[in-house]
Formats: C-alpha cells, sequence, structure tokens
C-alpha cells in the first residue's frame, strides 16, 4: 500500500516536467488518475487504512468492550427494545435475620465501611445504541470499527511476510537456476501438493491462535501465488541486456538481483500483494469464525461472524449487517482498486 | 509426483516434531504429573532421537497405519473410512452442478460481451465475491432452513440416499449459489480467449452456423484451461466443504479435522494432510490424461 500511496502523493504534489519523460511511477500514477472508478476505491481503502491507524493508536473505538448498554439493544432507529422480557421476580417481605448464625456477624460494620469506600456508581446500561448492541451490551459500531483494524491489519501484515517470502525465494530461483532452483522448485511442489485451507489449519493446530501467529500462518502459507510469478519473471530479466551490462562493470549478484532487476519486476510484485491482502483477510475471516484466529479478548469481523449466527436465530440482525457491510466496503474498494492497478501497470497496455 | 511425497512427508513430521507441543503432555492431560509424561513419552518413542522418530513416521505413512486418534481412541483409517461417504455425498453433487450450470452460463456471457448483461455479471461477481461465504451460509441458513422450513436447518442420517434428498440438498443449494458467479466469469474469460482467435473468424467466414462455432468449436477448444480449473479446484472443495460440514453439523472430512486441530489430535491432521497431498497428485494426473481427451494434439511424456 505504501507504495501506492506515495507514488501517487509526489505525484500530486509536482509538475511533471515537459522535456524530460515521466518516470514508470508518474506513468502508473496519471493512468491511475484517470481511472474514477480506481481513485474512488483508493480513497475508501486509504479512509479505512486511516481509521486502522486510529485505532491502533487509541483515538478511536478505543471503548469497543465497554458494556455501555443492555444485552442486545437495538439501533437507535429501532427504538427499545418493548418485546415483554423475562423479569425475575424480586422477593418481598422483611430481610431474613441471620446475625446470630452469621459467623461475620461481628465485622457486618466493617464490611458495610470497607463497601462504601469501593462503591461504584452503575451507570445506566442505554436502551438503544446507534447500531445495537451485542449479547454483552458492547457498541456493534465500535466492535465493527474495532474489528476493522484487526482484520485489515492482518490482511496487509500477511500479504507484506508473503510477497517478502515470496519475491526472496522466486528471486534466487529465477536467477541462479541450477540446484538452487531445482530445491526451491521442489519446496514450491511440496506446498502446493496440500490444498491452502488444510495447510492453514496444520500450522495452525501446531502454532497456537493470537493475531501474530495468524499473520504468520498466512504468510508462510501463502508466498506460493508470488514465488511462481516472480521466479518467471527472474528468468525473464536475468538475461537482458542491462543485466549483462550491470554485470560487466562488475556488479554483485544481490545488486543485480535486488537493485537492478527488483524494480523492473515491482508491478507483479505490487498486484501480487493486493490480490493477497484479499485473499488473507477473507482468510483470517473464516479462521476466526471457527475459532483458530484472533484471541477471545480481541474482535474481528469473523468472530462478530460467529456470534452473529446464534443472534440471527434470535432476530437480532445488526452484527450481521455491521460486519459483512464493513467487510464488504473494504474488500470491494480493495479489489476494484487491485483491478485499477493492474490496468494502470500492465506492460502491455503501456 | 515421488520428490514432493517424501517432501510433504518431511514437511508435515519437522512441522508437528519442532513446532508443536509435546504429544506426551497433550495426551497426558492438565492432571498428569511428570511421571506419566515421561511414561507415554517411552510409549510413543518420543525419547528416541528424531530420525528414529522420522523412521517410524515414515513407516506409518507406507504401512496407512495412522494407529489411533488421542482425543477418541478411534482408528484413523476408521475415521477416514466412515467420514469420507458425507464429504462425498456434498461434494459430488456440487461438483456436477457447480460445472454443469457454470459452462452455459460462461459461454452465453461471453458470446455477449460487452453488452449491459455481460457487465451486470462483472459487476454483481465483483461485490458478491466480497462478502464472505460465511455471511451467505449463515443468511441462507436462517432463511430457507429456520424462517421457511424449506430444508432441515442441520442434521445427518445413517442412510446416503435419504441424505441426498434430505439433508444435501440446503448446503449444495447454497454452495453453487456462492460458486455460481465467480465460476462464470472464470470460464467467461476462457472462452473469450478462444473466441478471439482466428479459428473462429475462418469459421465463420465460411458460414459455420454461430451454434456450430460456439458449441463445437470454442467449446472444445476451451476445454484445457476449464479442465486446469477443474482439477486445481477439486481438492480445494475441501475448503467449502469444511464451513458446510460445520454449518451443517455434517460428520464429514472436514468437520473432522477441524475437531483434530482444536483437540490438538495430531495422528488425524497429519494423516488428512498427507493423503490429500496425495489426492492432489493422483487428481494432477488425471487432468493430464483428461488433457489427451478433449485435445489429440496433447503428447503425454
Amino acid at each position: 500500500m505504501s507504495v501506492v500511496s506515495t507514488s501517487v502523493a509526489t505525484a500530486g504534489g509536482e509538475i511533471i516536467s515537459s522535456r524530460r519523460s515521466a518516470g514508470v511511477w508518474k506513468q502508473v500514477a496519471k493512468r491511475l488518475r484517470g481511472d474514477a472508478l480506481g481513485m474512488a476505491s483508493l480513497v475508501v481503502v486509504l479512509a479505512f487504512v486511516l481509521l486502522s491507524l486510529f485505532v491502533a493508536l487509541g483515538w478511536v473505538a478505543s471503548g469497543w468492550s465497554v458494556e455501555s448498554a443492555v444485552p442486545y439493544a437495538p439501533p437507535d432507529f429501532l427504538g427499545p427494545d418493548t418485546s415483554p422480557a423475562l423479569k425475575i421476580e424480586q422477593p418481598t417481605g422483611p430481610m431474613l435475620d441471620l446475625s446470630s448464625v452469621d459467623p461475620l456477624a461481628p465485622h457486618y460494620a466493617d464490611i458495610d465501611k470497607r463497601a462504601k469506600e469501593l462503591a461504584t456508581a452503575a451507570k445506566p446500561k442505554l436502551l438503544t445504541l446507534p447500531f445495537g448492541a451485542d449479547r454483552s451490551g458492547r457498541d456493534v459500531l465500535l466492535k465493527a470499527i474495532k474489528g476493522s483494524e484487526v482484520s485489515i491489519f492482518v490482511g496487509l501484515a500477511a500479504a507484506v511476510v508473503a510477497t517478502a517470502l515470496g519475491t526472496f525465494l522466486g528471486a534466487l530461483a529465477g536467477f541462479f537456476g541450477g540446484i538452487v532452483g531445482d530445491v526451491l522448485e521442489w519446496f514450491y511442489n511440496v506446498f502446493t501438493a496440500v490444498p491452502g485451507i488444510l495447510l492453514i489449519f496444520a500450522f495452525a493446530a501446531v502454532l497456537g491462535r493470537g493475531i501474530g501467529t495468524v499473520v504468520v500462518i498466512l504468510g508462510l502459507t501463502g508466498w506460493t501465488s508470488v514465488y511462481r510469478l516472480l521466479r518467471a519473471e527472474y528468468i525473464k530479466h536475468s538475461t537482458r541486456e542491462y543485466v549483462l551490462a550491470a554485470q560487466a562493470i562488475g556488479t554483485s549478484r544481490a545488486t543485480r538481483m535486488f537493485v537492478h532487476i527488483l524494480p523492473n519486476v515491482s508491478h507483479v510484485i505490487l498486484v501480487q500483494m493486493s490480490l493477497n491482502v484479499v485473499f488473507f483477510i477473507k482468510a483470517e475471516v473464516i479462521l476466526s469464525f471457527l475459532g483458530l484466529g484472533v484471541p477471545i479478548d480481541s474482535v474481528s469481523w469473523g468472530t462478530m461472524l460467529n456470534e452473529a449466527q446464534a443472534e440471527l436465530i434470535l432476530g437480532k440482525w445488526w452484527q450481521l449487517v455491521a460486519a459483512t457491510v464493513f467487510m464488504a466496503v473494504f474488500v470491494t474498494a480493495f479489489s476494484v482498486l487491485t483491478d485499477a492497478l493492474r490496468d494502470a501497470l500492465d506492460p502491455k497496455l503501456r | 509426483m515421488v520428490p514432493t511425497l517424501i517432501g510433504v512427508v518431511l514437511l508435515v513430521f519437522f512441522l508437528f516434531h519442532f513446532f508443536g507441543g509435546d504429544p506426551a503432555v497433550i495426551i497426558a492431560g492438565q492432571g498428569a504429573n511428570a511421571k506419566q509424561v515421561a511414561l507415554i513419552q517411552q510409549q510413543l518413542g518420543l525419547d528416541k532421537p528424531w530420525w528414529v522418530q522420522l523412521w517410524i513416521f515414515v513407516k506409518e505413512v507406507v504401512t496407512l497405519n495412522w494407529g489411533r486418534s488421542w482425543a477418541t481412541n478411534e482408528e484413523v483409517s476408521h475415521i477416514f473410512a466412515t467420514r469420507l461417504p458425507a464429504t462425498l455425498t456434498i461434494m459430488v453433487p456440487l461438483t456436477l452442478l457447480q460445472v454443469l450450470l457454470a459452462l452455459p452460463l460462461g459461454l452465453g456471457v461471453a458470446y455477449v460481451r460487452g453488452s449491459l448483461t455481460d457487465r451486470a455479471v462483472m459487476i454483481t461477481t465483483t461485490v458478491a465475491l466480497s462478502i464472505s461465504f460465511l455471511v451467505y451460509v449463515i443468511i441462507g441458513q436462517w432463511l430457507f432452513g429456520f424462517e421457511l422450513g424449506w430444508f432441515p436447518v442441520q442434521g445427518w442420517s445413517q442412510n446416503t440416499g435419504y441424505n441426498l434428498i434430505r439433508y444435501a440438498p440446503l448446503p449444495v443449494f447454497l454452495a453453487v449459489c456462492v460458486s455460481l458467479a465467480p465460476q462464470t466469469r472464470l470460464y467467461r474469460t476462457f472462452f473469450l480467449d478462444e473466441i478471439g482467435h482466428d479459428y473462429v473468424r475462418t469459421a465463420r467466414a465460411k458460414g459455420v452456423s454461430e451454434k456450430s462455432v460456439m458449441l463445437k468449436h470454442v467449446l472444445r477448444n476451451a476445454m484445457i484451461p476449464i479442465l486446469t480449473d477443474l482439477g486445481t479446484g477439486l481438492p480445494s472443495i475441501f475448503i467449502g466443504a469444511f464451513l458446510l460440514e460445520v454449518f451443517f453439523s455434517i460428520p464429514g472430512l472436514g468437520r473432522e479435522v477441524l475437531l483434530a486441530v482444536n483437540r490438538s489430535d495430531y495422528p488425524v491432521i497429519q494423516a488428512f494432510t498427507v493423503y490429500l497431498a496425495v489426492l492432489t497428485m493422483v487428481v494432477n494426473l488425471l487432468t493430464d490424461i483428461g488433457y489427451k481427451l478433449v485435445d489429440p494434439r496433447v503428447v503425454l511424456k
């Protein structure tokens, strides 16, 4: 993501000189700006990322876990729940005097005093919230925002891990070939022989739960698609004239691989990474839904959907809608952005 | 194939050996003392060096004798034999319906490319795909099973035929609905690739009917990428099956693996991973043979 946003920002800030031909990224930014749908999706994606950043900094939705309303408080526009709720009958009559048998009787005064010292004012529970509450009375809207932070972070971080791993291995395999290439190719075959979700399950079984763990699991299992493409690109580029010229002036292999070739294949990496983000977000949602993802004290779109399944039968639809809308908007915007990026970067159209 | 299989076995072994928790501690449970744990370690051969353990593992793979599940003490081979029919009852109708519906739809959409129908399908697909599969199943199960009562919400019986007409329709229907749009879009691109070729123009120029062009020329040539897609997708249909089985309480393989992951039941997960890798390779081989069937020009090495 950072690559996209910076290239757009610099291109927007500078006036492109008419004499010098514009750089590749400037051309890409220019083409992207001509794509209205692509720009709109970029704005949406950036808004979500910014929102996630604010949540991470604690500026927004930091009180998502506060049980501020009654359980299943409906959204404001529906008004408070008027259906006859189950009422627990309060016992009437005088309190039973147990002081003759109660061993704590001599301490009653002391207990009362201590209780007063620690008294907490119970806030009255709200009857409605802007978009309803979940089973424990937490604000669904805040949960969805907090969940966005977790899901988007997992998606982006896992995509970075997977792309870095896939790029590095693909570069090695494509550039060196020979035994290195054969070994990596074997490695690739092994990882693709097992269906992706099963590999994720196997990794989840041994690595346990947690946000960091999900990132590691998705990163370690999702590098294969990047590897495949990058290997092909490196095979193609390593015999190109500019690389041979670099070799002739005595640059090291590492320099040729990562300084000379890498910028020339970066468009492939970028598109593949954005495809991975969408895939990983969906995978995280499924993992969290199944209880293999984020820990219990956290919230993601997946855990919200998990709760929503039981709530829907009770007619409490708002959590399902909130999680679905947040996820659908972000994923649609990201998919459209990926398509726009691919169009802007496609060397065939250039 | 063999080197890859060796690789999968090594991957599974090292993953569980070096990153998984101590199996003896998992089996012994929370109330166990050090002596009991040591005893189980001895029983499982965990006190031996890793290459001896690897050899034990390889023997398990080759003889297909995975021992017993740690959680239920059921024979792992018995788990597979009894859970596979349920998975197949869902997967076979699902795959057939998917292909049989997506083929004509893809062909049709490709034929009217650029039209309003075509664009509508593309846009719907993008939006529809961004909503999690989970949401469709949650709503579908609630709507058709709970609210309307057309299907049982969940359940399974001993009789395959009865399962097929009573319990399988809702999960299969929902899965087909969700996968139809992306599948149609994919097939559309396959057909479009072919329609752009010269032989189609030639066929049209010499006056072959449109029906013949699409059904004989284009369809036959597009079968290669379609077959590849089917081949690569077949093992991963298990991802849909995992979720369907969880939602609809279907006692299939996917749900069993998920239970195993939750119980840290390593033998079941290991066996499933290796089996599915073998299945993937067999399917790949069958796909290659399938190429030969649909395209006589393909030469098998």
